[in-house]
């Protein structure tokens, strides 16, 4: 039977890649001459230190939810989708189409239809790779890569050329009217008494996205279409045998993923921004794919390893603020992380499945 | 003379937890044809991995002509004398016969030497075993028959004195296995030692002088094959005794329930794998369709399964049925009552990392027995799992267990439990006992027929002779994409099929 007691694999794994990957980031900045034990410091009071702290790290989570559970959802259908950050963008464009074109009364509908208009403008914008391996045989990979650059390209048209209001020199929309503008933490646990950072950008957003992997934790392993998609991502000479349209599964598990990659844009466009600027997804498209690699495609993995991940980019912000540590070096940190935890996983799992087995052996 | 050529001693080796050779004694007696039989997992290929060097032993000794030998590679085992012809050859498809032979022994750095000395010595061998064969013929152009020999002339040309078969004859004809079954007896008259592992009692009892059986890890007995029979070696390999033909009553066919009228496929390279077949099954009888691997057999199941598409008629209880459009799957199929128990049980008939509770629904999963609104009742699929498992006798029965995790005949049992269970009117069955083992290939056999019996229609597609005159009631042969012709068991021999299965038609169909 298995090697491995489960919870070895789920957690005591990505903790020792996150104590490697920690240990690697040391030794670059003592490279440096920096003091880790002082950075590490400065990026745990700046990153989880303060409501202010959190409320950055839950922001930059939100985002990555989505796009890791967009990645996530693809690869149950064994489907690479590296598009996330071009379907972000276009979900940016859904949001601000719902939000300047309709005149919400208040921003519990408004919220409602940027995310379904978000949902519908990612999940076209997948659908066209995901039509062209579904029938043409075009690499997923390959089209979803250049698919980021064309969303680039059409976002940059869309807001010099259509979306800009006359007058302004910025690329950008017109801010959002107020009614579209989403609760922030502080006004929802100001409800409750609970005082919260007011400058810190963790919206109403986070608890779409909370709910968000709820549903697609039973999207895949309570529905029909998930267990439909999972059989054909294992093997598609059997989901053949069994009656399982290819072409169908990938074209939905596709839109779906776009979908999902779309409504991040709930957050950084409608709840924090107010606004669609340029490049507004940041690259959270692509920390999307290290998010479900790390996270092992699940809702519950992706949602800590985001929290993960928005805690690296804020804590790492705050580093060369405070440090005058280069940004780029907090680039290298991160990608430290994303290399212990995704790539060199094999490297950690095979020396732990020889000690269980050798300490099985022992106690037998 | 009475020295063995090959003695092994208290040969062990484990796995991890699991013993895969428990202290194995084996004396090969120079000059003979030794049998190793055994079910599948019972060691036989481990044992031989261990001769050959590919696996090094946890304990034993290993005696060649009374010297104790280390085999650490398989260039030791060569050296010592060993020549192995696996069950999948490892011939380079684009090259010549002496090209092959030749290559990993060659001599010097240019090739042109080696080859003619090669040749040369080529011709000596074929000549003094009677394995003629054209050296300049490329192997991909070359029947899978002559593959094989190529495979023998190699271990022959590096002076291998004991040459051991590892199934050799599961890709063959019947008439192929029967020449290949004079060369060996041919060795063994030019002293040469053969040593033939199969899971085929009656190869054992056709051409070995002594035959040695595993079971779990252990050899169990060996005998003179004179002195014993296929019962009683069953017998030994199972650890019970077993029921060698299928014990079933006439057929008592009714109606047409599987009309298929000129069916033509043509797959993705544009090669036609179907020419015009038509058959009729009827409710309450079993149709063997017997074949060497690779003439359209899979292709009718295909197509017959939904999973590819196909031009012509094909009718189930009377209905035509749809073979090319937006419709044509599995699942319709499914719901017109066909059942199909696939070829490839790890590729098409279960998701290998889905649980067995997972996989009971697979093709299925929209029933609605297993579903509960928008969700799948998984609690209703694992009490079916656990009932189907009781039923069709699935070790462990653990409807949690993944399906990697069952073996061979496990798999195949959850496999027949989904689809027998479904009452089909018509079951496609492809190799149902495709590397499975003895017991359960009684077991799977006994439900086939007993599905017959309340009247369903079958179709069996097997590459194994035995299983196709055991238990059809009729049989068709299909070569080259045609039904060559069709037979009742009782009123043919194999001899007969065999000739069909070669595309020869001694009288009319």
């Amino acid at each position: 039977m298995d090697k491995m007691p489960k919870w070895a694999d789920v957690i005591l794994i990505p903790l020792i890649s996150l104590f490697l990957a920690a240990l690697g980031a040391g030794l670059v900045l003592m490279a440096t001459g920096q003091d880790p034990i002082a950075a590490l410091g400065v990026m745990i009071e700046g990153g989880m230190g303060s409501s202010r702290a959190w409320g950055y790290t839950l922001y930059y989570a939100t985002n990555f939810i989505f796009t890791g559970l967009a990645v996530a959802v693809a690869i149950h259908a064994r489907l690479f989708n590296i598009g996330a950050e071009g379907q972000a963008l276009l979900g940016g464009v859904g949001v601000a189409v719902a939000c300047l074109q309709v005149p919400w009364p208040h921003w519990s509908l408004a919220v409602i239809g940027a995310l379904v208009s978000a949902a519908v403008f990612g999940g076209l914008w997948a659908l066209i790779p995901a039509w062209l391996q579904a029938k043409r045989g075009s690499h997923i990979v390959i089209t979803t890569i250049m698919f980021n650059f064309i969303a680039a390209a059409v976002l940059n048209y869309l807001l010099v050329e259509v979306m800009k209001p006359a007058g302004v020199m910025e690329p950008a929309t017109a801010s959002f009217p107020t009614a579209t503008h989403l609760p922030s933490f502080a006004d929802m646990l100001g409800v409750v008494g609970i005082p919260f950072a007011s400058d810190a950008p963790a919206n109403f957003a986070f608890l779409l996205a909370v709910l968000a992997c709820g549903l697609v934790w039973l999207l895949i392993w309570r529905t029909r279409l998930g267990y439909e998609i999972r059989a054909f991502g294992h093997s598609e000479t059997g989901a053949r045998y069994a009656g399982i349209s290819g072409v169908k599964i990938i074209v939905v598990t596709m839109m779906i993923s776009g979908a999902l990659a779309g409504m991040m844009s709930v957050n950084n466009v409608m709840g924090e921004a107010e606004r669609l600027v340029l490049n507004a997804s940041e690259g959270a498209g692509f920390i999307g794919i290290a998010v479900a690699l790390m996270g092992r495609n699940h809702p519950v993995g992706v949602f800590l390893a985001a929290v993960l991940f928005g805690f690296l980019y804020q804590g790492g912000a705050q580093l060369s603020f405070q440090l005058q540590i280069p940004r780029e070096m907090v680039t290298v940190i991160q990608a430290l992380v994303i290399l212990f935890t995704g790539a060199l996983d094999q490297m950690i799992r095979g020396p732990l499945e020889r000690a269980f087995l050798a300490a099985r052996k022992g106690r037998a | 003379m009475t020295e063995p050529v090959l003695e092994l001693a208290g040969i062990s080796k484990a796995f991890g937890p699991v013993q895969a050779n428990k202290n194995i004694a084996l004396r090969v007696m120079p000059g003979t044809i030794h049998g190793i039989i055994g079910e599948n997992g019972a060691g036989k290929s481990t044992l031989m991995s261990i001769l050959y060097g590919f696996y090094k032993a946890d304990s034993g000794t290993i005696r060649i002509r009374g010297k104790e030998v280390q085999i650490s590679d398989s260039q030791a085992a060569i050296g010592a004398g060993i020549g192995m012809v696996f069950q999948h050859f490892k011939l380079v498809e684009n090259f010549t016969v002496l090209e092959n032979v030749v290559l990993g022994a060659e001599e010097g750095r240019l090739l042109r030497p080696s080859l003619a000395r090669a040749r040369s010595e080529l011709k000596a061998l074929a000549e003094e075993y009677g394995l003629n064969i054209d050296p300049d013929a490329v192997i991909e152009e070359i029947g899978v028959g002559m593959q094989q020999r190529v495979e023998i002339l190699k271990a022959l040309y590096r002076k291998a004195e004991i040459l051991i078969l590892d199934e050799p004859t599961g890709v063959l004809t019947p008439a192929e296995a029967d020449q290949l079954f004079r060369i060996l007896a041919r060795l063994r008259e030019e002293g040469k030692t053969v040593i033939l592992i199969t899971h085929k009692l009656r190869e054992i009892m056709e051409i070995t002088d002594t035959v040695s059986v595993m079971r779990r890890g252990e050899m169990t007995a060996t005998v003179q094959t004179s002195d014993t029979s296929p019962e009683h070696l069953a017998e030994l390999m199972v650890g019970r005794k077993v029921l060698l033909h299928v014990d079933k009553a006439p057929a008592a066919p009714g109606k047409p329930m599987l009309e298929v009228d000129g069916l033509n496929v043509i797959d993705s390279k544009g090669v036609e794998r179907l020419k015009g077949v038509s058959l009729t099954v009827r409710a309450g009888e079993i149709l063997g369709i017997a074949g060497v691997a690779g003439n359209g057999q899979s292709q009718l199941l295909e197509v017959l399964g939904g999973m590819r598409a196909g031009q012509g008629v094909v009718r189930i209880d009377g209905a035509e049925i749809d073979l090319t459009g937006r419709h044509s799957n599995g699942q319709t199929r499914r719901a017109r009552g066909i059942a199909h128990v696939p070829e490839d049980r790890q590729r098409e008939g279960l998701i290998m990392e889905f649980f067995a509770w997972e996989n009971i629904a697979f093709g299925y999963h929209h029933n609605a027995t297993y579903n509960r609104g928008a969700l799948m009742d998984n609690a209703a699929l694992q009490a079916d799992t656990a009932e189907k498992m009781a039923r069709f006798d699935v070790r462990p029965p653990n409807p949690w267990l993944t399906a990697k995790n069952f073996s061979g005949g496990n798999q195949q049992k959850i496999v027949v439990a989904r689809e027998i269970e479904q009452n089909p009117k018509v079951l496609l069955v492809g190799q149902p006992t495709r590397g499975v083992d003895i017991g359960a290939i009684e077991f799977i056999h006994k439900q086939i027929v007993a599905l017959r019996d309340q009247g369903a229609a079958i179709l069996l597609v097997s590459v194994e002779l035995d299983e196709i005159m055991s238990l059809s009631d009729r049989i068709a042969v299909m070569f080259d994409g045609r039904i060559m012709g069709e037979r009742r068991p009782e009123e043919t021999t194999a001899q007969e099929l065999g000739l069909l299965m070669a595309g020869i038609n001694g009288k009319a169909a």
